[in-house]
């Protein structure tokens, strides 16, 4: 394949190996821009060779609302992406951790929530509650999929309420945010992570740019919406850079592995 | 619009009423249904929002919190309500209520009549998403029954936050849509000229919602809709909400929960590859 010998970046025009900057972890090494990467590489990133195993892979999108050019859209993009739907849910292992995981596909109908990602999403948190699980979710999305209209709208719901049931069983969610991540993905189950992680650079919103500019009718502030912007407002705990994020994910799976002090919190009765 | 009929309606048409100018706003509704109401302000973090109003009163004796998001009759008093357009301080003063309804045993009654959650600047900064998404967790675990109305407009996660609720209703004018069909012409089509066909595609109508399973039950306006019979429909509104109150009320909190629960967990249609749809 010619194409996969240089990748360009799309930030600053330079030209790359691809065997180099995949080692690199898809970032480019002369301005920092992380690539968006789909949800088989970043499995392959973050898992043990071999320990992951799909969950619910056979879920499809229906056309519920009879939304004109939706059947043929989540054709195309199944064809273009080769995934069935916008999320990919499993079990694997990460350092030989165990975690639940979901990781959204970019390129599917940009990573949008319908309800099959809803149903995904609260299935896999559904599982992780009851065999005690910590739940790991790689996050990019441009918002709720307006061809389901308020079908899509409700996952935003019942995505938060299986947090909940995540969360009774006292087990963590850590939620990696990727560029983009906007719209009911962010105001549901993005902003509900125990230990929120995000790229460095990513776009992290409610409302997109330029429906802000529309309204505000005045141009945005350098950096507005970026992670950095975010972590500085108090949004995130963390900014990590592409190549330490496996250890920094280790790591915080490795803390809430052992629970020191045992007695329930009455809170949750 | 007097001789049409409901049948003949279009999407487009109902988006109008939903957003009549003289359409009864939340605290029309609050006035003529509660006694005794106090309105209370502040989110304990940063501002009091206008766009949202919530307090404490009697529902036919019965001690209720009740909020929603407020528009603005004129042009002075929309840019003071933000046109019913809440910051996150809105949804932080709704779930500090909520939480202190729950704290007290009071059921939680929310209108909703909403544009969306506000997109700017400041409401980015101060953590928008955050504070829907919070809402919608903590909702979906509250431990008192919470009942909702769409009065006027339902937009978006702006209106699902405050609208996680065991049991959710709609004006028969009302509308309630994951985009406004104006913002799904222009991203989906690239065309503001389609508006009324992206109307008729979201299925935004108090029955395309009830269709799909998403709303409890409609509560009919009396033609033409409910700015010209405001007395009437909020008698309507009152006579549902008190009824379905005092049949959450007798439900023990666990059995509420799970039932909320699945209430939400069942929304959502799709199929399996065998092609069963689920």
């Amino acid at each position: 394949m010619l194409a996969k010998l240089f990748v360009k970046c799309q930030q600053c025009g330079t030209t790359h190996f691809y065997s180099f900057f995949k080692h690199a972890y898809f970032v480019c090494s002369r301005c920092g821009h992380h690539f968006r990467l789909d949800a088989p590489t970043w499995l392959k990133q973050l898992c043990d060779r071999g320990s992951f195993q799909e969950l619910d892979g056979n879920l499809k999108s229906l056309d519920p609302l009879g939304f004109p050019k939706y059947e043929s859209k989540l054709a195309q993009a199944t064809q273009q992406t080769g995934a069935n739907e916008a999320v990919m849910t499993g079990v694997g292992e990460i350092d030989g951790y165990p975690a639940a995981m979901a990781v959204m596909e970019p390129n599917f109908i940009m990573a949008s929530m319908g309800s099959v990602v809803g149903e995904k999403i609260t299935r896999l948190l559904e599982y992780a509650a009851l065999n005690k699980l910590p739940v790991l979710m790689v996050i990019s999305s441009g918002g709720a999929r307006m061809q389901e209209g308020i079908l899509s709208l409700m996952q935003m719901a019942k995505t938060a309420a299986a947090i909940r049931r995540l969360h009774e069983s006292r087990m963590p969610l850590i939620t990696v945010l990727t560029d983009p991540t906007t719209g009911g993905v962010t105001a549901s189950f993005a902003m509900l992570g125990d230990i929120s992680i995000a790229e460095a650079g990513a776009l992290i919103g409610f409302a997109g740019p330029r429906v802000i500019q529309q309204t505000i009718g005045q141009k945005l502030p350098e950096g507005f919406q970026r992670a950095e912007f975010l972590l500085e407002h108090g949004m995130l705990d963390i900014v990590v850079p592409r190549k330490n994020l496996k250890k920094t994910i280790v790591t915080i799976l490795k803390i809430h592995r052992s629970r020191p002090y045992t007695r329930r919190p009455q809170y949750f009765n | 619009m007097k001789e049409l009929d409901t049948t003949m309606k279009t999407a487009l048409d109902t988006v109008r009423l939903a957003r009549h100018g003289k359409r009864p706003t939340t605290r029309d509704y609050i006035d003529a249904l509660i006694d005794d109401f106090i309105e209370l302000h502040g989110d304990r973090r940063f501002a009091d929002d206008p766009a949202m109003v919530a307090g404490i009163g009697f529902l036919e004796g019965i001690p209720v919190t009740i909020m929603g998001q407020q528009k603005g009759r004129n042009v002075k008093e929309n840019i003071r309500r933000n046109f019913g357009m809440a910051h996150p301080e809105g949804y932080r003063k709704a779930l500090r209520l909520m939480l202190q309804a729950e704290r007290f045993g009071r059921p939680v009654i929310t209108l909703i009549d909403t544009p969306g959650a506000y997109p700017g600047i400041g409401a980015e900064e101060r953590g928008q998403a955050e504070a829907i998404a919070v809402n919608l967790y903590e909702m979906s675990g509250l431990r008192v029954p919470i009942v909702t109305c769409v009065t006027g407009e339902g937009g978006s996660g702006g209106a699902l936050g405050i609208a996680v609720a065991d049991r959710v209703f709609m004006l028969s004018n009302a509308i309630y849509s994951v985009i406004s069909h104006e913002g799904c012409a222009s991203i989906l089509w690239k065309d503001t000229g389609r508006t009324a066909d992206a109307a008729e595609a979201l299925r935004l109508t108090a029955r395309d919602l009830k269709e799909l399973k998403v709303i409890d039950g409609i509560i009919p306006e009396p033609d033409p809709g409910a700015h010209e019979f405001p007395a009437e429909t909020a008698r309507r509104l009152k006579k549902t909400l008190l009824q379905t109150l005092r049949e959450l009320l007798e439900i023990d909190p666990d059995a509420l929960l799970q039932q909320r629960y699945m209430k939400f967990r069942n929304m959502g249609i799709f199929a399996n590859s065998a092609g069963t749809i689920l």
